[in-house]
């Protein structure tokens, strides 16, 4: 199979699983917003989602889609490893155009996973997972598990929560600043003129898909769920 | 007016791919600066001969930026820093300054063991050339150079890709040890012409299947290689090599 045993391959399987996630989180940030707005409407949403079948699959979906990239990520870095050999340069002299992020992917990754585990652990075991085995009631307060506002107005009470998510969201956009672009170099959907196309376009998307996020951990946190 | 100027060498000498290898320093007194990088080389082994010592070994052999046999990874850049983009033999020491200390590594990779100091066996590249860099053609008398149009922007773009010379710079830079430039300039140098497309996705595949099996490394899209490209060839053509083999894969 092309996509596993080759190298251009493996990085097809890192590009569509990445683009796959990039249109997950614009979707979650588009649903997040709307708890700014109004938190019961919020609600209207996780209502809707909650542990429907369709959310449940979708859920699985993503969770192989998360699967797939870390797994591909650590096999393409020991390989990257190796192919380096075990001689390092004395001294070495980072080209200006290279950018950080580039070089760091699979550092960014590691910490993307940890705030994507502090996240499930503060949202989906109290939502999703909640609904499924604790007969529909958040385990970390007495609130329904579908009333998403009140959790994240809980969550974001703590400031160290909104320190810890605003850094993982830094994270996640170095990774996505390099990953867009690069996903579709690795496609081959890329030439002299798209390269800017891409790259311009990329930071456009991810860095408003971040703000979104973000305006929501920040606005909880001073305003406590204003909306709510 | 050429100036001298005193510096600090430090060279790598290792004795064979097994060795551990380590620096020798040397300090290199009045070299003009219109020496050559090379030529200030041959200056420190002619003074390591007259005192009954080995030379250092390191590749060169047109000296005038065509061939690719050049290879040094000096101060931290392949082939060292230059404006435009150089070869080590077209470097010169107009580019240092006095007191400096200059750090030659050869190019470290996997994929390139080193035969003796800064010497490193690059017959990787040639394997993965002849796995599919070329076209079939019978041969006999040559047709007219006009009977097969080729758009202007095609022909010299398909020229800017020949140019790349092999050299194993863009392995070099890379952190994944990947020849990914080098195998897509060569891909792009046919894949741009009509004479060249019959075997397209043959070539893709072939010269991609042995640059994974000579262990070289899966690219990431730094671009670490096209900083340092004596040929300045861009990751575009690696884009065009991704496409010519995803293209061929799923035609498969």
């Amino acid at each position: 199979m092309w996509l596993t045993n080759s190298s251009i391959g493996r990085k097809v399987l890192m590009s569509v699983t990445g683009i796959a996630l990039i249109l997950f989180l614009t979707f979650h940030a588009c649903m997040n917003v709307v708890a700014l707005i109004d938190g019961d409407a919020y609600n209207t949403v996780c209502s809707a989602l909650g542990a429907n079948w369709y959310a449940v699959v979708a859920t699985v979906a993503l969770a192989v889609l998360v699967v797939i990239h870390f797994v591909y990520a650590i096999i393409l870095t020991l390989q990257n490893r190796k192919a380096r050999g075990s001689n390092r340069y004395a001294v070495t002299d980072k080209p200006a155009k290279v950018e950080w992020a580039s070089q760091n992917m699979f550092v960014l990754g590691v910490i993307v996973v940890l705030g994507l585990l502090l996240h499930l652990w503060n949202f989906w075991f109290n939502m999703m997972f909640a609904e499924m085995v604790n007969g529909g009631y958040a385990f970390v307060a007495d609130v329904p598990a579908h009333d998403g506002a009140a959790l994240i107005a809980l969550t974001f009470s703590n400031p160290i929560y909104t320190v810890i998510y605003l850094v993982w969201f830094v994270a996640l956009w170095f990774h996505l600043t390099h990953g867009f672009w690069s996903a579709f170099q690795t496609l081959g959907l890329n030439n002299k003129v798209w390269f800017c196309r891409w790259k311009a376009i990329g930071t456009a998307y991810v860095t408003i898909v971040m703000l979104l996020f973000a305006a929501v951990a920040i606005g909880y946190t001073c305003c406590g769920g204003i909306a709510a | 007016m050429a100036k001298n100027i005193s510096f600090t060498l430090k060279y790598w000498k290792q004795n064979g791919p097994k060795d551990a290898g380590h620096f020798d320093m040397r300090e290199m007194k009045d070299i003009p600066d219109d020496t050559s990088f090379l030529e200030m080389l041959d200056i420190l082994n002619e003074e390591l001969v007259a005192e009954g010592k080995e030379p250092f070994v390191f590749d060169h052999d047109c000296r005038e930026g065509i061939c690719g046999m050049c290879s040094l990874y000096i101060n931290g850049t392949p082939h060292g820093k230059t404006a435009t983009g150089a070869t080590t033999c077209q470097l010169y020491m107009r580019r240092f300054n006095d007191g400096d200390v200059i750090t030659v590594e050869p190019w470290r990779s996997a994929a390139f063991p080193v035969i003796k100091d800064c010497m490193v066996d690059r017959s990787a590249f040639d394997k993965i050339q002849a796995a599919g860099g070329y076209i079939t053609v019978r041969t006999g008398a040559p047709q007219d150079a006009n009977a097969i149009l080729i758009p202007k922007q095609d022909a010299d773009e398909a020229m800017d890709c020949a140019t790349c010379i092999g050299c194993g710079a863009c392995v070099a830079a890379c952190k994944n040890g990947s020849a990914m430039l080098f195998v897509s300039s060569k891909v792009s140098q046919f894949a741009l012409l009509p004479q060249g497309r019959p075997e397209a996705a043959k070539r893709a595949k072939a010269m991609v299947a042995k640059m994974d099996e000579l262990g070289f490394g899966n690219c990431t899209n730094t671009r670490a290689c096209e900083a340092v490209c004596p040929k300045n060839e861009t990751v575009a053509n690696i884009a065009r090599l991704n496409r010519e083999f995803i293209k061929a894969k799923l035609h498969d």
